[in-house]
């Protein structure tokens, strides 16, 4: 076995299943190094909840090797179960406990010591702002605090490869960034993360490797940074007073998409300093006024919709 | 290779049991409204049964009411165990319809132990459950001549009883696609002790009910109860109820690991 493939937290080669005639992954191959988030994008339906239940050994690949933690899935997964922590994206508590006892009750299965499993319930309600409420039954719980809760459990083992499947959908702002911070600091600790999410802002964030699932493959993998340079996008937008600074506009720029009802001109610019500059002494240059300027880079949502949903849509990547 | 950490892989089958029945004793007593409906349900049936239906079938016997309450109460203590692991098969539903079964299956416990949670947490409901059950039938007219022996045996019967009933609730639970669902699936065992000789005797019945009724596994059940508190010879029908017990008990063992163990579809 390669040096590389013990050192990933999640190494998986041609990873295949299948629901009767439907497809779900067609050959995925993954490889997230140890201590990293990783990110899985993809629509709904596009296979990365069941991603996770094969790595987290809810379901059985059918065909494919994977590596969770440094053991087989198939061969070991007790193994894999010891070593990692799963919050999903339908709450995994009990509803009629308490939050302290769906940890205690954690704990208790985790076989840690008397002291330890208060210790470490007590740290943990403190650690997701759950003390106050520890008492109250989960049923009375709001939606951020129960996934906080969720999140909590899964702590209580100190897993080594947690998956985090959607876990922030449905969560306000500040719900959002508590989860974020949460998430940061497990990884400062040593952790890996493999996240899927549907809020490419959470993925960029986060994730220092991001991978795009469209139909049971990989369309792309890279940092966020790579798979904006990958597609097409970046451009200056100009707006103007009237339809005669918008003709002139259009004939100095040349190279531009020009919309007549909404005054503006789309110039393609990768949206540095350089190029905004030259553009900006081009219409000194020929005295043509402009009203409005604002510059727009390639964001996450615009890697998404490049990559995938209809293929007579997509843009092809550079 | 070198690996992460060398997890500490052994099962810890009795731990993890233990875990998972306190978990269910909890549960019961956040949700008692369930239980009340469970003994409740009996007792309704024993008042319906003693006072409404009594005279009359008491005398269908050749005697009256106080005769027909001690033959009925047998029958009550039997729907007492079938009450309770419909409860079974409900909070085993509700279970699997929560997130949290999904995380029990990633995480390194025996995973059995969630289903003997929930049988072990219903024997000790049932065992609350026909204690209150036989209290309100001595209450109102039954009176067992059972001796201090036939008492434990008819503790022990009843114990592997319900037992075998709830393994094969614990199965319908999960094939149960909703709690509606897992309420509605344990009907028949409701209704098989009318079937049988539970409240009337099978000889007053047309021949095919009868022959029905002689043959299914509530009547043998019934008999030995009834022998044993009744304190009267129990013939083979100990040998058959335990014979269905044992069957009920290893196809509903058996049917419910398998359960557990298979992939959810999606």
């Amino acid at each position: 076995m390669s040096d590389k493939r013990s050192r990933a937290a999640i190494a998986a080669t041609g990873l295949r299943k299948s629901f009767g005639d439907h497809v779900v992954l067609d050959g995925l191959d993954l490889d997230v190094p140890r201590g990293t988030v990783f990110s899985l994008l993809g629509a709904n339906g596009a296979g990365k909840t069941t991603t996770v239940k094969i790595l987290s050994t809810l379901l059985s690949p059918d065909a494919g090797e994977v590596q969770v933690a440094g053991h087989d899935l198939v061969r070991e997964p007790d193994a894999v179960r010891a070593a990692i922590g799963v919050t999903g994206q339908f709450s995994a508590v009990d509803n009629l406990l308490t939050g302290q006892e769906n940890l205690l009750l954690m704990a208790d299965l985790h076989h840690l010591g008397r002291g330890e499993r208060r210790q470490r319930t007590a740290l943990l309600l403190d650690r997701f702002d759950l003390t106050d409420a520890a008492r109250k039954p989960v049923s009375t719980y709001s939606g951020g605090m129960r996934r906080r809760l969720d999140l909590a459990m899964t702590l209580v083992g100190r897993p080594q490869v947690i998956f985090l499947d959607e876990p922030t959908t449905g969560l306000d702002p500040r719900s959002r960034r508590g989860m974020w911070r949460i998430v940061r600091e497990l990884v400062a600790d040593g952790v890996t993360i493999f996240l899927t999410t549907q809020y490419l802002e959470e993925a960029d964030e986060l994730a220092d490797r991001i991978a795009v699932l469209d139909r049971g493959r990989l369309v792309a993998e890279g940092t966020a940074d790579q798979l904006k340079r990958r597609i097409p996008g970046g451009h200056i937008r100009l707006r103007f007073a009237d339809a005669p600074g918008l003709d002139t506009a259009m004939r100095a720029l040349g190279q531009a998409t020009r919309d007549g009802d909404a005054l503006t001109l789309r110039v393609p610019s990768d949206g540095s300093l350089r190029a905004l500059k030259g553009l900006i002494d081009h219409l000194d240059q020929r005295a043509i006024e402009v009203d409005e300027l604002s510059v727009h880079t390639p964001d996450l949502d615009d890697v998404f919709l490049a990559l995938t949903g209809p293929s007579d849509q997509k843009v092809t990547p550079r | 290779m070198t690996t992460l950490a060398s997890p500490d892989l052994r099962f810890h089958r009795l731990r993890d049991s233990a875990t998972m029945l306190r978990r269910n004793l909890k549960r019961l007593l956040r949700y008692p409204s369930m239980t009340v409906l469970l003994v409740g349900m009996p007792i309704v049936f024993l008042l319906l049964f003693v006072y409404v239906f009594g005279g009359t079938l008491g005398a269908g016997l050749g005697g009256g009411r106080a005769d027909y309450a001690n033959y009925v109460a047998p029958a009550i203590i039997l729907m007492t165990v079938t009450t309770t692991v419909q409860g079974t098969a409900i909070s085993v539903a509700m279970d699997m319809t929560e997130g949290i079964i999904a995380r029990f299956r990633t995480m390194h416990v025996a995973r059995v132990s969630v289903l003997t949670g929930h049988v072990l947490g219903s024997v000790i409901q049932a065992v609350f459950g026909v204690a209150i059950v036989t209290g309100v039938a001595v209450l109102v007219g039954f009176r067992p001549t059972a001796g201090l022996g036939g008492w434990l045996a008819t503790a022990g019967f009843l114990m592997v009883l319900t037992f075998a009933l709830v393994w094969l609730c614990v199965a319908l639970g999960q094939v149960s696609k909703s709690v509606e669902a897992a309420s509605n699936l344990p009907m028949p065992l409701m209704f098989l002790p009318f079937l049988g000789s539970g409240f009337v005797p099978t000889d007053s019945m047309p021949a095919g009910l009868r022959w029905f009724a002689e043959y299914q596994p509530f009547t043998p059940i019934i008999e030995t109860l009834r022998g044993l508190l009744m304190d009267r010879p129990l013939g083979n029908n100990a040998w058959l109820a335990l014979g269905w017990c044992a069957v009920i008990a290893l196809g509903g063992y058996l049917w419910s690991k398998r359960l557990f163990n298979r992939e959810s579809a999606h």
